[in-house]
């Protein structure tokens, strides 16, 4: 069987389970196409081959005994750094992790393993997940696999290259604002980012703990669903994680079912906000229309706080990750300044262990959660969250899902955004989900004229990826361009 | 001029779990370095704490039995602040809304000096819940951590500035830890750093109103050196007044051996902990019912003990007040009383024989190898008068050195008393005629020669003889 570019997993599967395929073999292709366009387009950053075969071939062995640990068992998934797997380096492509090698597996890991999944190379990201192109990684710089001049987005970036490049078939990725559905729609993968819970954090180094969440990039939207149902589920190791209601999203997806009469919400504030892309705005005007041609009602909705997103994000986000990446200091593990005096091993190890944007965002976290200051940033900022809940709540209660663009612009080329904010406006459409706790999928809509690939974001209420997935796999039944493969592939 | 001192105690209590406060790490004390260790107790990238329900249980249990009220919601927050026995240099601690806030404490009886205690409550700020850090050992020219201790849970009982005597505060601390042994919430023992204790006190004279400047004092690793300490500072800070000497804010160690504090550190501003509610552990809403669950777990109170003790067993107040000082101590008394039919004498046993061989060996009851049952077997051998009193004391002794049943060296020494008036007049005589010089004194008026002679008729039967029948004896003989 020949293995085409960006397979869904749900064909792999079949095709191992028919036996036409071994998983040897698959994983073989994909370490070849490793080896092939890793050195160009780096969206690795560390792989182990060896181990990687020995597990496909255990695989291989279970299939022969039938003793399958589940369809999925012998495909491989790439793992966002951030993600502890046991004996592995997990660096968060800072330097500061440098030589760190995880004592045990995140339950994402330990669940992807319980279903035969083999873990597939390490993914690039900006360091601790603080970016939104990979250019805040401490070791390499991500190219995005259309347009080797410009960003994959982050800081996931690494994982939706992987996808789009066929280095792996699906990859994990961690979204704290958006950091899995820019760089899908970047790269032209799906990303979706869970509701708040679905998936157990422990194991993912932490960013901001109430924003992160752990989500799949693929191929297709069946292949998220798929790979959610073996991530997700309430976890003893993680108290803020939560059971779905729905025990099988893809089996769900299987079933028969229309758009028609779907209340879909069109936040007025977000498409008439400055600084969107005319390609943009075109591409999901499409959109509305592919949809309402399906049957769906377009519902003005009204998002009163939505400008205050980017705003709240980062003094809740920093506040957290200040606290959050406190122990990274030279003690226990990773980087150790040579020196001896206790002082100077922080200061020293964390001055050179962390990266210009991992500081700024400390010193601002500190900042606002320092005394006196408090009250104006954090607990306002606080205030602030509950009323942009409020907005989506009231939204959901006369639409059923929500429509935006995933970012304001195409892909943009290297060292384009040359300060910090305008850098952080590029996630001003997901970062509001985080904030609410939702749902929301990047799914690829386009490909401009320069032959860069965009997306559109779903947004469902808390809870409700049925429907999330149900309406962004019609709509990529429906779109009117199939296939999503980089340009050299 | 008069002064008044002000103390208020800050308390650190581990509390007695199977596990660690926020991982299923062993909460044991005394295992090698870093043997109880796990991912979330070393504060490795990625990991995430679950909260122990028992450490929270027996928080708010001990918020009960000190009358707190108890939250309604409550939360845990971080503490930030860098040190390396801080495995994620931030505590999981409680900031804004502590489970248990505004108890109190009753002081009365006798105190610490000997003085009697004025009547008084003191009152509990608040009592909160976090976990505790892992212990520095410093080797020379390098320090290694044993995390052994991190993550323990550890409550903070915060005391009002109510305390205005060492006195007092020794009181306090001695309720505090009557009641965490009551309702098995802690052991308090000092020595395995099970209860921790910082003072804070200042000075100011009588006619002011405003506290004086408080002075920290840390490293207090008994009740007895907090008393030490108090007495100490509170005469140097006066010193100091009235020498018209400023007293800054600082934190000062104490040294026990020496007898005196030392300056550690001078407060130059609060330091600032950047305390914000823990995202990674929801709140918690506590029921009333789930409150009237956790009363019912509550023991009976040290003061509700001492009235039954009275009441059932007939022992005095003062009495009753030792036997309740420990739990255990009250537990052991409760079984051993059960045995015999005389409860004042195992009291009087207890308090006389126990408690000071005890404190002697500087052992605690619970080590102790004299069970309640032997304990009992001795009272009653006594009272039957099998035994004298003098074997009864000699036998606990052996039983606490070897742990034996009673019994058994009773017979294995043939201990048992003589009380057969033949056998005695037997030795009497023999004695009467040994010492002729001390008869002849006895004779003529000497009323304590008697006990000479009744001792060398024990002598002769290796403190066999019963006594009263002894002299008895003694007496007939020589006056005829």
């Amino acid at each position: 069987m020949k293995i085409e570019p960006n397979i869904t997993i749900a064909k792999i599967a079949k095709n191992l389970g028919e036996g036409k395929i071994s998983s040897v073999e698959i994983c073989n292709h994909y370490l070849e196409n490793f080896t092939k366009k890793n050195s160009v387009f780096n969206a690795i950053l560390s792989i182990n081959k060896e181990k990687i075969l020995k597990s496909a071939e255990e695989s291989d062995k279970r299939r022969k005994e039938g003793k399958v640990l589940s369809s999925y068992d012998g495909i491989p998934i790439a793992i966002k750094d951030n993600l502890c797997v046991e004996d592995e380096p997990c660096t968060c492509a800072s330097k500061i992790l440098e030589g760190f090698i995880s004592p045990y597996d995140a339950t994402v890991i330990k669940k992807i393993k319980a279903a035969g999944m083999i873990p597939f190379g390490r993914t690039n990201m900006d360091e601790f997940a603080m970016g939104s192109s990979c250019e805040n990684s401490a070791y390499v710089k991500t190219r995005n696999p259309w347009d080797k001049d410009r960003v994959p987005g982050g800081s996931s970036g690494g994982s939706a290259a992987s996808v789009a490049l066929s280095i792996a078939p699906a990859a994990l990725g961690s979204d704290t604002g958006g950091s899995i559905r820019q760089p899908a729609a970047f790269c032209g993968v799906v990303g979706l980012k869970p509701s708040y819970g679905i998936v157990s954090r422990y194991g993912l180094v932490a960013f901001a703990s109430s924003l992160d969440q752990i989500g799949p990039f693929t191929n297709s939207v069946l292949d998220s669903a798929i790979v959610l149902d073996i991530i997700k589920g309430k976890d003893p190791m993680d108290c803020t994680s939560i059971d779905s209601k729905i025990a099988n999203f893809a089996e769900l997806l299987s079933q028969p079912y229309s758009i028609d009469g779907l209340r879909i919400g069109i936040p007025s504030e977000c498409i008439n906000c400055e600084g969107l892309d005319n390609v943009i705005k075109e591409n999901f005007n499409e959109s509305i229309n592919l949809l309402k041609g399906l049957g769906a009602k377009i519902i003005e909705i009204s998002f009163p706080h939505w400008k205050y997103s980017v705003s709240v994000y980062y003094v809740i986000a920093t506040a957290e990750a200040s606290a959050n990446l406190a122990r990274f200091d030279g003690i226990r593990y990773g980087l150790r300044a040579k020196t001896e005096k206790l002082s100077e091993i922080y200061l020293e190890s964390r001055g050179l262990g962390f990266g210009e944007e991992v500081k700024r965002r400390i010193l601002l976290g500190t900042f606002v959660l320092s005394s006196g200051y408090y009250d104006a940033y954090y607990r306002s900022a606080q205030k602030v969250r509950t009323l942009i809940r409020k907005d989506y709540d009231e939204a959901f209660k006369i639409c059923d899902v929500i429509l935006t663009p995933v970012t304001p612009t195409p892909p943009f080329t290297f060292n384009s955004k040359s300060t910090p904010l305008q850098m952080y406006l590029s996630d001003i459409f997901t970062i509001s989900v985080n904030l609410a706790g939702n749902c929301a999928i990047s799914v690829p809509s386009g490909i401009t004229s320069d032959n860069l690939p965009l997306g559109v974001q779903f947004t469902a209420g808390f809870m409700r990826e049925d429907i999330l997935l149900k309406t962004s796999h019609i709509f990529e039944l429906h779109r009117s361009i199939k296939s999503f493969i980089p340009p050299e592939n | 001029m008069n002064y008044i001192a002000t103390i208020g105690l800050e308390v650190h209590i581990q509390i007695k779990t199977a596990s660690k406060m926020f991982c299923s790490c062993k909460n044991s004390f005394g295992e090698p370095p870093n043997t109880l260790i796990c991912p979330v107790c070393t504060g490795m990238p990625g990991v995430m704490p679950v909260p122990n329900k028992t450490a929270i249980v027996k928080t708010i249990m001990a918020g009960l039995m000190t009358g707190c009220d108890i939250a309604k919601f409550s939360k845990f927050d971080r503490k930030s602040y860098f040190y390396p026995d801080m495995p994620k240099n931030y505590q999981i601690s409680q900031y804004d809304l502590p489970f248990c806030k505004n108890g109190k404490i009753h002081i009365s009886g006798k105190a610490f000096s000997g003085a009697i205690l004025n009547e008084k409550y003191i009152g509990i700020t608040r009592i909160h819940l976090e976990e505790d850090v892992g212990k520095l050992n410093h080797f020379g020219r390098f320090s290694g951590i044993d995390f052994n201790r991190a993550g323990v849970p550890l409550m903070e009982i915060v005391s009002e500035p109510d305390i205005n005597t060492p006195d007092e505060a020794y009181a306090y601390l001695t309720g505090l830890k009557e009641i965490m042994q009551y309702a098995d919430i802690s052991d308090c023992d000092m020595e395995k750093g099970q209860m921790r204790c910082d003072v804070n006190v200042s000075v100011r004279p009588e006619v002011q109103k405003e506290f004086g400047t408080k002075v920290e004092v840390k490293n207090l690793n008994s009740f007895r050196a907090v008393h030490r300490a108090l007495t100490y500072e509170i005469e140097r800070q006066i010193e100091m007044l009235k020498n018209g000497e400023k007293i800054y804010q600082e934190t000062r160690g104490w040294n026990d051996d020496r007898g005196e504090s030392y300056l550690m550190r001078r407060k130059e501003s609060a330091h600032d902990y950047r305390y914000f509610p823990e995202p990674d552990l929801s709140p918690f809403i506590i029921t009333d019912s789930e409150i009237e669950e956790i009363k019912r777990l509550l023991p009976e109170l040290p003061a509700e003990k001492r009235k039954r003790f009275i009441r059932d067993y007939g022992v005095t107040e003062y009495d009753a007040e030792i036997l309740t000082q420990d739990k255990f101590i009250a537990d052991y008394f409760d079984s051993a009383v059960k045995l015999v039919s005389s409860p004042k004498t195992i009291a009087n046993r207890i308090i006389s024989d126990l408690l000071k061989e005890l404190n002697d060996r500087k052992i605690s009851i619970t080590e102790c190898k004299v069970k309640p049952e032997y304990l009992a077997e001795i009272v009653k051998s006594v009272s039957s008068g099998k035994i004298t009193n003098t074997a009864g004391k000699d036998i606990l002794s052996e039983v606490f050195n070897t742990g034996k049943e009673p019994n058994k060296i009773i017979d294995e020494k043939g201990l048992i008393q003589i009380s057969d008036e033949s056998s005695i007049a037997k030795i009497a005589d023999e004695v009467i005629s040994e010492f002729p010089s001390q008869v002849s004194e006895f004779r003529s008026g000497k009323e304590k020669v008697l006990q000479f002679l009744i001792g060398q008729v024990m002598k002769k039967t290796k403190g066999k003889a019963n006594p009263q029948i002894t002299a008895k004896i003694l007496r007939e003989k020589l006056s005829s």
